[in-house]
């Protein structure tokens, strides 16, 4: 059958019967960066897309519709614009550190997809504590957004930043527990050991309520730590101007504007593996008749598709809600999802050590 | 000055937001004083779309001066010509036609609504939620449309004079604005589902630039801005003009004096526009549109003053004149002038994301301010 | 009240002022030097109380100036004029700010179109004209400016 898995051994088998093992290591390895680079544009590319399409549906209006086939070449477009316009760096700014935060923001989302599996044991890098290197290299996003803010001299770009701070170390929290909530069910921080864990049914349909708690804890907080809106302080268009990036142009603006699509992709990505079986396709329990049809559609479907699923519900939010005050995000995180993503886990722990779920 | 190097002497920040910033819906310019994200002081510095109006019409003909006026508060062009028409009508001692009442009780009660509108969608796009702004312009294109069909223009446009109107209403008038009120009444509540309803923005709105009754009455706030706070402001209610005393509606008053008050006092009066609108619509009487004045208008040695309800609150035009064919000197009593006045007071101690849901609710035009 | 009554209760008040009926609401002439006294009268007097300031202007006769204050009570629902004589070459006037609010921002308005000093006023600074603005006062009616300015 057709399949990730099958071209990817397609492709170590040849190149191990013509190069030497050194020579394929290290083509794959140049294969593999030229896949996450192409992955992170196309993406970058899709999901602009996708956005655009999805507020225009939202707002009764048609969206781009001018560029190729139904407008869908106006992401292409824009990003010919950015690439040839001057990416400008203000005097006062740190000239080192304003150029360098747009790049961090990108190798730190690129370096997400390391532990992401794509497909059925298609995954660049199966590490043993893959959720937990997630967790960490998401963290360091935020240092990226200082680095801007502080840098641009500005101060809307400042107060952006600082904002943003506070608001991703926050959410970061309560992230971590919900995905914690995962590990200790299925008693592994192995991304695939996670995926085969739910052969025979979805975390979310075995875990009960706690999980389908953890599961909201988690879309809210990831929200936040992406700063899409009703979370968007760090840009609050209408408060800041454009938070911190303010002050970018063309190419550098361009990268964190990917950055940001491709982490709402990650983030996504990881919800749809951790609570909605990845690649698994849906199965129920030991019903082979049912479960066989369902691995008729190929993995790649099931795990985009469920990726995608959760992306539009994040602009679904984006679209609807309005925003919310610096006070009030912190209020929620702190006395209110925090709390709860505590007793949840104790709540789960309790549930995984009786063997309560499924 | 320390205002544009960054800081006070006590440490505080200072903002400039404006006079190009996307909250502020054209060139206001406010330096904030701020303590983290605390607003200290909040200081309006107007000017930046000054066309001095007052002293153009000092050499504009009683006649010629009414098209100045719709480029103040744009979004309420036909009542800052009504007022102006009214006020020389008051000169001249001219009564106008019935019909032409009626028409112009009408397209005032349009415009408020094409208005409220569009601070509907302005105000959620400031709160961050695009999706309202959309929503609310797809009505006000058809009230746009109906004011391009009878008045010629879809903003500014000038169709009172003294006497009554331009023109007379398009055959298509009546039933255009029934179309409109039957599309209304069908999406009024997305309004409720899409903003109001919503908790974070409620959250957002209650509690949020708390106006007392006496501060808004001091700082003279009136229109929407006062009656959220509780003050019976609405000329038309307390000193009615052309048919208003005849037609059954209320004054809409909130006694909250927060945003959220503000904010219901608008949604709530464009219902009773619609309303007036049901009333007058199919009882429009047959007869002139204008009463034959002059070519040249010569007012009385005197002074005349004239108020109106505009969408913002009240429009007063004070004329000063000396017997000749162009007023000697006028004021224009703008409502967003005394409103913007209040923001300072009421936006102390509150967050940078109040200010833009405060800016919003008073409904800040920023020709009708600077005129 | 009717219109003779408020007159006769406004110059128990205001014993030195001129009152007489408008074209539209009563007009109060007023010493400049008594204004500051009068409006508080006018304010705090129970039956009275005009908290509402709706407008407030100048008047550029060439000789003087006047000042126009448009008062109403929200309460009553009397409107009254009340209007001093300036000297033009040395307008000054006490304010009136902390008795109505709005009229800081009016004031500051007046002080730059028509250079009247406001006594007291907290903080009389240009408002509309841009920073560092010298020369006339652009509503007085000898300012002349022949780039910007349109005559017909």
């Amino acid at each position: 059958m057709w399949s990730f898995s099958n071209i990817a051994n397609n492709i170590h088998a040849w190149l191990g019967n013509n190069f030497n093992p050194t020579m394929t290591l290290v083509i794959e390895m140049v294969l593999a960066g030229v896949a996450v680079i192409g992955l992170f544009a196309g993406l970058g590319l899709v999901l602009v897309i996708m956005e655009r399409k999805v507020s225009a549906w939202m707002q009764i209006r048609l969206g781009p519709n001018r560029v190729g086939p139904k407008g869908m070449l106006q992401s292409l477009a824009d990003t010919i614009k950015l690439i040839v316009k001057e990416g400008l760096t203000p005097d006062g700014a740190d000239k080192f550190l304003f150029n360098l935060a747009p790049f961090i923001a990108m190798i730190v989302a690129m370096l997400l997809m390391a532990p992401i599996a794509f497909a059925k044991d298609f995954q660049l890098w199966d590490l043993n504590i893959g959720v937990l290197f997630v967790s960490a290299v998401s963290s360091i996003m935020v240092i990226s957004i200082l680095m801007a803010g502080w840098a641009s001299n500005n101060k809307y770009s400042l107060m952006g930043a600082m904002r943003s701070g506070a608001q991703i170390v926050s959410y970061e929290l309560s992230a971590g527990l919900s995905i914690l909530t995962i590990v200790v069910l299925s008693g592994s921080l192995s991304v695939s050991d996670i995926i085969y864990s739910q052969a025979d049914g979805w975390w979310i349909f075995k875990g009960h309520i706690p999980v389908l708690i953890a599961f909201v804890t988690f879309i809210i907080a990831v929200t936040a730590e992406t700063n899409r809106a009703p979370f968007d302080l760090a840009e609050a268009e209408s408060e800041l101007t454009a938070g911190f990036h303010t002050e970018y142009s063309g190419m550098k603006f361009a990268l964190f504007f990917l950055a940001e699509y491709v982490n709402v992709f990650i983030v996504c990505a990881i919800g749809a593996t951790l609570f909605l079986g990845g690649w698994m396709p849906f199965h129920i329990g030991s019903w082979e008749g049912f479960n066989q049809v369902m691995d008729y559609i190929p993995s790649s479907i099931w795990f985009f598709g469920k990726t995608f699923f959760l992306i539009f519900v994040i602009m679904w939010f984006r679209w609807t809600f309005p925003r919310l005050r610096i006070d009030q995000l912190l209020n929620l995180e702190w006395k209110y999802l925090l709390p709860i993503s505590m007793i949840n886990l104790l709540i789960v722990t309790a549930m995984a050590i009786l063997k309560w779920h499924f | 000055m320390f205002e544009e190097v960054g800081t006070t002497p006590e440490g505080d920040m200072i903002i400039n937001v404006g006079p190009q910033h996307p909250a502020t819906h054209g060139v206001l310019h406010l330096v904030i004083t701020l303590n983290g994200e605390t607003i200290k002081k909040v200081e309006p510095h107007l000017g930046y779309i000054h066309r001095s109006i007052e002293k153009m019409c000092e050499s504009l003909s009683y006649r010629q001066f009414i098209y100045v006026t719709s480029r103040m508060d744009y979004l309420s062009a036909h009542m800052n010509n009504h007022a102006c028409a009214m006020c020389v009508e008051k000169g001249l001692q001219v009564e106008i036609p019935p019909r032409a009442q009626v028409i112009r009780v009408l397209m005032s009660e349009l415009t408020r609504i094409a208005s409220h509108e569009l601070w509907w969608g302005a105000m959620a796009m400031d709160l961050g939620a695009f999706t309202p702004f959309f929503h609310a312009f797809r009505e006000r294109e058809s009230i746009n449309d109906i004011m391009e069909e009878t008045c010629g223009a879809r903003l500014t446009m000038n169709y009172m004079v003294p006497g009554g109107v331009m023109h007379d209403l398009h055959p298509n008038f009546q039933q255009r604005v029934k179309a409109f009120m039957k599309l209304y009444k069908k999406k009024i509540h997305e309004y409720d589902e899409m903003v109001t309803g919503n908790i974070i923005f409620q959250n957002r709105m209650k509690n949020v630039g708390v106006l007392s009754a006496n501060d808004a009455i001091s700082y003279g706030c009136t229109g929407p801005t006062a009656r959220g706070s509780g003050v019976s402001s609405d000329i038309r209610k307390l000193y009615p003009y052309e048919i208003y005393n005849t037609l059954e509606f209320d004054e809409v008053l909130e006694t909250g004096g927060d945003s959220f008050a503000r904010y219901m006092v608008r949604i709530r009066e464009m219902q009773q526009s619609i309303r007036i609108i049901e009333q007058l619509i199919d009882n429009i009487p047959e007869g002139d549109f204008q009463t034959k004045t002059k070519a040249v208008l010569k007012l009385p040695k005197g002074e005349f003053y004239s108020r109106v309800e505009t969408a913002r609150g009240e429009l007063g035009v004070y004329i000063v004149s000396e017997g000749g064919t162009t007023p000697y000197r006028i004021k224009f009593r703008s409502p967003g002038f005394s409103n913007l006045s209040v923001l300072n007071h009421i936006s102390k101690g509150s967050k940078l994301g109040d200010l833009v849901a405060m800016m919003g609710t008073l409904d800040l035009v920023i020709p009708d301010i600077d005129r | 009240m009717t219109n003779e009554e408020l007159k006769i209760k406004l110059a128990e008040i205001l014993p030195s002022a001129i009152i007489e009926d408008g074209n539209e609401w009563i007009e109060i002439a007023i010493e400049p030097g008594e204004w500051l006294q009068s409006a508080k009268q006018l304010r705090k007097k129970e039956a009275l109380q005009f908290n509402f300031l709706f407008c407030l202007t100048c008047i550029d006769w060439k000789t003087h100036l006047t000042m126009v204050y448009h008062l109403r009570s929200t309460i009553f629902h009397y409107n009254i004029v009340v209007k001093a004589k300036l000297d033009r070459d040395k307008p000054e006037i006490e304010s009136v700010s902390n008795i109505w609010r709005t009229a800081e921002f009016h004031e500051r308005e007046v002080f730059e179109m028509f250079g009247v000093n406001f006594l007291n006023h907290p903080d009389l600074r240009l408002l509309i004209l841009p920073d560092g603005w010298e020369g006339k006062n652009p509503l007085r009616k000898d300012f002349e400016d022949p780039i910007n300015m349109i005559r017909l």
